[in-house]
């Protein structure tokens, strides 16, 4: 792969990718890798978020569950737009 | 790829067959009120080392036998040649030297009751420096890869460590396991949210229901009975939140790659406890705590120890080299002093988890042979006894 990803997604149908660059500032337009099987697609960082953080790859409403490595990693507790950046603020486990 | 059943290291071939990659004359302390004995022999005698560690009195039932175990299986260990004990007393203090001398390595115990601090610190002493011209003349020699014991947790997680080095830690276990390794993950609650997946990793479902009936057990008599919160402090810590992990299951899923895409484990080992089963990959109950993990994982027999992290922990260990391995190209920046196995290539897609396997077996190797891992150079001996409740 010439250039150099911005964002790593687990699975195809996953809700979420990682930053995997240093300094990611808001309107880039990410490369977007899946591991699972080298598939690339274009998505545009709507915020700065760091390296190692989470960028919602579609619009998830409050009460949507979150998919990372094709399993469930939490409830949303509050809207995220495409693009933006999905953590504490707004995810959470279902567990405690 | 080399033919890794042709692969072989230099090490020290115990006694008792097994085979260790360090030489440590250890002064082992029973109790915490032995320790400024143990470390004025260690100052006296060059080329010894002092364990210090804070408990050993008034514990009973399985606390006290996780402590024993951990002590005498720390003795035991393969990369330690010979063992001075100093206790307070003599009952307990031998009781540790006979466990420890039946790997057929010198040992021999002292207790400061009676004698003093001074004279048990001239007579250990003396027979430390015996036990370093000893240990100094013992050779390394030719053994096969499949005689090390490797183990592995990570720590200071993020989001990297899902994508690089704990798949990269995994992939060497679906490489070395086949040739006769033995193995050994744990970290009990860190599994929280990747249960279902590990339970299913097991050999066969009698393990799984083990294994399954153990990590509840965790959950419900000491997480659900001590919560004074919903543990978001504690899991994910604080750490792992400003790395980018947001949940339990999410860290928990990333845990798990370290036992790769083929592994499954062959049985389930108490905190301590050697392997029974012969070659393989044994789970450990253990804590989650980076030092406490390795420390239980050393006592269990296991000479080399894998560490994947993402925010970079520092952690060693007295008697174990713990090998660093990070995918995330910040903590390299910021931390490369910390690194033995640099990864991040995964996140540019530059480097495979194939290739990372390969570089940590190289690693693995050259470790075994002798060099000294970052957290050696750099003086981490991280020693931490579990404690399953407070002392009589």
């Amino acid at each position: 792969m010439s250039e150099i990803p911005h964002l790593l997604v687990h699975e195809q149908g996953d809700s979420v990718g990682v930053v995997v660059v240093e300094g990611l500032e808001a309107n880039t337009d990410m490369l977007v890798c899946v591991t699972h099987d080298n598939s690339t697609f274009r998505l545009t960082a709507l915020e700065a978020v760091p390296i190692g953080h989470k960028i919602a790859l579609k619009d998830l409403a409050k009460g949507d569950t979150v998919f990372k490595y094709g399993e469930d990693i939490g409830i949303m507790t509050a809207d995220v737009k495409k693009g933006h950046h999905l953590h504490t603020q707004n995810c959470k486990t279902k567990r405690w | 790829m080399t033919d890794l059943s042709k692969v072989t290291i230099q090490g020290y071939r115990r006694d008792n067959g097994r085979v260790g990659v360090r030489n440590h004359v250890l002064i082992l302390p029973l109790d915490d009120i032995s320790n400024a004995a143990c470390e004025a022999v260690a100052n006296n005698i060059k080329g010894t080392l002092a364990i210090p560690h804070a408990y050993g009195r008034l514990q009973f039932g399985i606390d006290l036998d996780v402590h024993f175990r951990t002590i005498i299986g720390t003795g035991c260990n393969p990369n330690v040649a010979a063992v001075v004990v100093i206790g307070i007393e003599p009952g307990w203090t031998q009781k540790v030297v006979d466990g420890i001398a039946a790997t057929g390595k010198p040992v021999e115990g002292f207790s400061i009751e009676q004698n003093g601090d001074l004279k048990t610190i001239m007579n250990a002493s003396r027979a430390a420096k015996d036990m370093v011209h000893y240990a100094s003349e013992l050779q390394r020699e030719e053994c096969s890869i499949s005689d090390l014991w490797i183990s592995t947790k990570c720590g200071e997680s993020d989001t990297t460590t899902g994508l690089g080095s704990c798949p990269t830690v995994g992939n060497m276990y679906d490489k070395l396991l086949p040739h006769g390794i033995y193995g050994c993950f744990g970290e009990t609650s860190e599994i929280t949210g990747a249960e279902h997946i590990c339970k299913k990793r097991a050999i066969n479902e009698e393990v799984g229901e083990r294994w399954y009936k153990m990590w509840k057990a965790y959950s419900e008599e000491v997480i659900f009975a001590n919560q004074t919160d919903d543990l978001s402090d504690s899991q994910p810590t604080k750490g792992n939140i400003e790395g980018g992990l947001t949940t339990i299951e999410e860290k928990a899923l990333g845990n798990l790659e370290k036992i790769g895409r083929t592994s499954q484990y062959i049985d389930i080992l108490e905190p301590a406890e050697a392997p029974q089963s012969g070659k393989g990959l044994y789970f450990m109950d253990s804590s989650s705590a980076a030092a406490e993990c390795v420390t239980l994982m050393a006592a269990g027999g296991y000479v080399l120890h894998t560490f994947p992290t993402g925010q970079g922990n520092v952690i060693g260990n007295p008697i174990v080299p713990v090998i660093k391995i990070t995918a995330n190209p910040r903590t390299v920046r910021t931390m490369s002093e910390h690194v033995d196995v640099d990864v991040s290539g995964i996140l540019r897609r530059d480097m495979t988890i194939d290739q990372a396997g390969d570089e940590l077996i190289e690693m693995i190797c050259r470790t075994a042979n002798g060099r000294n891992t970052a957290a050696e150079a750099l003086g981490h001996r991280e020693f931490s006894m579990t404690k399953y409740y407070r002392s009589a």
